[in-house]
């Protein structure tokens, strides 16, 4: 019995220190060739992919049907940051990304009520997008080259620009990123933030310590305990943290922007319809702005406007809908029920509320903003 | 063989038990690889629907976060390997100081459980029945939150004597710095130690010639710190340099700065651990036949000499098989340090999974190293209890 537990363990550490070896060793300083991957796909299942005919990719239409199906769309969402994603003491999602899964849901159902929430930390988000959990990603995730590719999912078109900066105690004097030499930095773990993070400190030869954490709750919690002399995630994030902080008059958001955080809700590889649904969704909020739709007037829009694009749009002339896999009035629902881009916003970060944000870039091209939709034709 | 006496009894092979037993066996493994087979190439299938690959080779890539605490040399500019052996070592850490210290006061507390003492008893009576029932995650977050993060921040540090500065950022406490002679000392110490064991040879053998026991413990030591002394005193400098911590900008500097994070996790794995240690000793020390007790006090030993010498050696056989799956527990637990951000194995792997999108491959690499930490540890003790064995003749 012995014998058999040293052999276990042998070939345990053997396998740990095989796995561990594919790598230099490590502290040199790493070249990234063309490695050999440790190929682990049998291979059986690796003829059949070959097989398949590359014009339908697996997955084509399924999500859509499934989402049918079920009578509702899985959202993964933020609880935690007022704004974006948070959940209020009666159990409901609100916010700004959560108002866009509720706009998918009024394209394909005609109802924005039918969404079902899964609040995911950072960390699990992307997981839980891979494995199916969820139909759609729509928690502040900053697109990336690699989480684009190598996470198994696609990013749809941003619906909020965003920069990363810092934040501290007013009657800290600290006013520049060197100020914080030395100090302690209190980061969200599994964020392009905790990367950023480490690259502009190593730029600015800034030396420091992350204190890191799972959540945001936890992050700002441990800020607020004086466990860092500094916060930092996107500022958009940090406005609307700020506002739930006991004293909100007591911390200052840095005049630093530490990155281009584009943010914007992600889908999983391989199904290229459920792509285009969930990217012309963010469309179709940012043109019926462009047009002037609003939800208290899309119907007058849909009963007697004359713009032929206004028109298509609202499924009033031509079958844009039904290309997208969806009835012809999906526009006219996301409007009718949800509003335009603009309401959206105004809603979540207007000046009338305490997360107020100006809007920035997040504007149309028209009003100094990046935001822009593709023609409806 | 089987078959042929089967045919000779005339049981046909499917009525015999001894086949049937076989091809039970045989059916049964056959059904556990279809389903292993079916788990595996849903994943498999899974992942290629994503475009995704097994494989270790992005564990050369740039990790690009920064670790809070580490034992060895770590940037943003290290491999993902290096940053999951930074993890590795800080988990290591905390279970070899949690399971040293858990040990001490989990046999301080079983013998206390069992002191005549009505006092002593009941306080370690309250302690093991409180901590036992509390769940550890939240033993852990109370040391965190509620007593780490509540010390004062670092311009108002509590000093105490000798030098311990208490705050929010952590434990500073003086440190010794190797310093060019500090290697030298390392021989000199191994030189003093095995003189010791000289000595303490010679005593023994004098100690069969006299009929007389001799002091040998107290004569080894103390040949040991007479060198240790010795080389301290000539060497053109002293080995270590003393560091004291003070306060520096933002932040502690100088001595050895113990992270609240390390703090909380270690204090509340050690003080919940000793809590089942206690108990895992009182159970030891009560199995021993109280007769054991009564000859050897009748023999003139005092109460310690008799719980030296008769009760505990005795008492280990029981003692150390559960002993042993306390510390894994401990070292297993560890992975708690999640809730409150200390960077151990778990966590710095799943930041890993995070930044480069492989969970398939970090959990098993992670399952796998808890797996061989586990094996270790049970391997080493099973040997220990090999060791203190009663020998059977």
């Amino acid at each position: 019995m012995r014998k058999v537990l040293w052999i276990i363990s042998l070939l345990i550490v053997a396998s740990l220190v095989l796995a561990a070896c594919g790598a230099p060793a490590a502290g040199e300083p790493v070249v990234v060739k063309e490695t050999v991957i440790v190929e682990v796909t049998a291979a059986a299942p690796a003829a059949e992919a070959t097989a398949a005919p590359p014009a339908a990719p697996s997955g084509y239409g399924e999500t859509l049907k499934t989402v049918q199906a079920r009578g509702k769309v899985i959202c993964g969402a933020n609880s935690q940051v007022p704004g974006f994603g948070y959940v209020d003491a009666a159990g409901n999602f609100s916010g700004f990304d959560v108002d866009y899964c509720r706009a998918l849901a009024a394209a394909i159902f005609g109802d924005a009520s039918k969404v079902e929430y899964r609040p995911l930390t950072a960390k699990e988000r992307f997981t839980a997008l891979q494995a199916g959990e969820i139909d759609i990603l729509s928690r502040n995730t900053t697109w990336t080259l690699v989480r684009d590719t190598e996470l198994g999912g696609n990013f749809v078109q941003t619906t909020f620009y965003d920069g990363q900066g810092l934040m501290v105690l007013a009657d800290s004097g600290i006013t520049t990123l060197k100020d914080l030499e030395g100090g302690t930095i209190c980061v969200q773990t599994g964020t392009t933030t905790e990367l950023n993070l480490a690259d502009v400190m190593a730029a600015e030869g800034v030396n420091y310590t992350p204190a890191v954490y799972d959540d945001a709750d936890a992050t700002m919690g441990a800020y607020a305990e004086g466990r860092c002399d500094a916060v930092t995630t996107d500022k958009s994030g940090l406005v609307a943290r700020r506002a739930i902080m006991p004293d909100p008059a007591a911390h200052v958001i840095l005049d630093v922007t530490m990155s281009k955080e584009p943010l914007g809700p992600m889908v999983r590889h391989g199904d290229d319809q459920w792509f285009d649904i969930a990217q012309w969704t963010v469309f179709a909020l940012i043109g019926a702005e462009e047009y002037g739709i609003t939800s208290a007037n899309v119907d007058d829009m849909k009963a007697n406007s004359t713009n032929p694009e206004v028109r298509r749009l609202l499924g009033v002339e031509g079958d844009l809908g039904l290309k997208l896999g969806l009835s012809n009035d999906w526009a006219y629902n996301i409007i009718k029920l949800v509003g335009n881009y603009g309401e959206i916003y105004e809603k979540n970060f207007g000046a009338g509320t305490p997360t107020y944000i100006p809007r920035g870039l997040n504007n149309l091209y028209t009003q100094g903003g990046i935001l822009y939709a593709p023609p409806f034709r | 063989m089987t078959h042929s006496t089967a045919q000779n009894s005339g049981i046909p092979f499917w009525r015999d038990e001894r086949i049937l037993r076989i091809l039970g066996q045989i059916a049964f493994m056959f059904a556990l690889g279809i389903l292993g087979y079916f788990i595996y190439a849903n994943m498999m299938d899974g992942l290629r629907r994503q475009g995704m690959t097994l494989g270790f080779s992005f564990f050369t890539g740039i990790a690009g976060f920064d670790i809070g605490e580490s034992l060895i040399e770590y940037s943003r500019e290290s491999s993902y390997l290096r940053a999951f052996q930074v993890g590795l070592l800080n988990t290591a850490l905390v279970s070899v100081v949690g399971i040293f210290l858990a040990t001490i006061l989990g046999v301080i507390l079983g013998v206390a459980r069992l002191s005549t003492n009505f006092l002593i008893n009941r306080l370690a009576a309250l302690y093991l029945e409180i901590i036992r029932n509390l769940a550890l995650l939240v033993f852990l977050i109370f040391w965190y939150a509620a007593v780490f993060l509540k010390l004062p921040k670092v311009k108002e540090a509590i000093v105490w004597p000798g030098n311990i500065l208490l705050t929010n950022r952590g434990l500073g406490i003086p440190w010794g710095i190797p310093t060019a002679s500090f290697w030298t000392y390392a021989w000199v110490l191994a030189f003093g130690f095995f003189l010791a064991i000289g000595v303490a040879l010679l005593l023994v053998q004098q100690g069969r010639r006299t009929g007389r026991s001799p002091l040998v413990t107290l004569w080894a030591s103390l040949t040991f710190l007479a060198v240790a002394v010795i080389g301290w005193l000539v060497l053109p400098e002293p080995p270590l340099r003393l560091d004291l911590p003070y306060v520096k900008g933002l932040n502690l500097a100088g001595g050895k700065i113990l992270s609240p994070e390390f703090m909380a996790l270690t204090s509340g794995l050690v003080l919940y651990t000793a809590a089942f240690i206690g108990e895992v000793v009182r159970a030891g020390i009560m199995s021993v036949p109280k007769g054991q007790v009564e000859a050897a006090r009748a023999l003139g030993l005092s109460g310690f000499q008799s719980l030296r010498l008769v009760v505990f050696p005795q008492a280990l056989r029981v003692i150390v098989p559960p002993l042993i799956s306390q510390y894994l527990n401990l070292t297993k637990n560890s992975s708690l340090a999640v809730a409150i951000g200390y960077p151990d194995l778990f966590y710095v792997s799943s930041t890993i999974i995070n930044q480069s999108g492989r969970a398939v491959e970090m959990i098993s690499l992670v399952m796998l190293t808890y797996l061989s930490l586990s094996l270790l540890t049970s391997l080493f003790m099973n040997w220990y209890n090999q060791k203190i064995k009663l020998v059977e003749r």
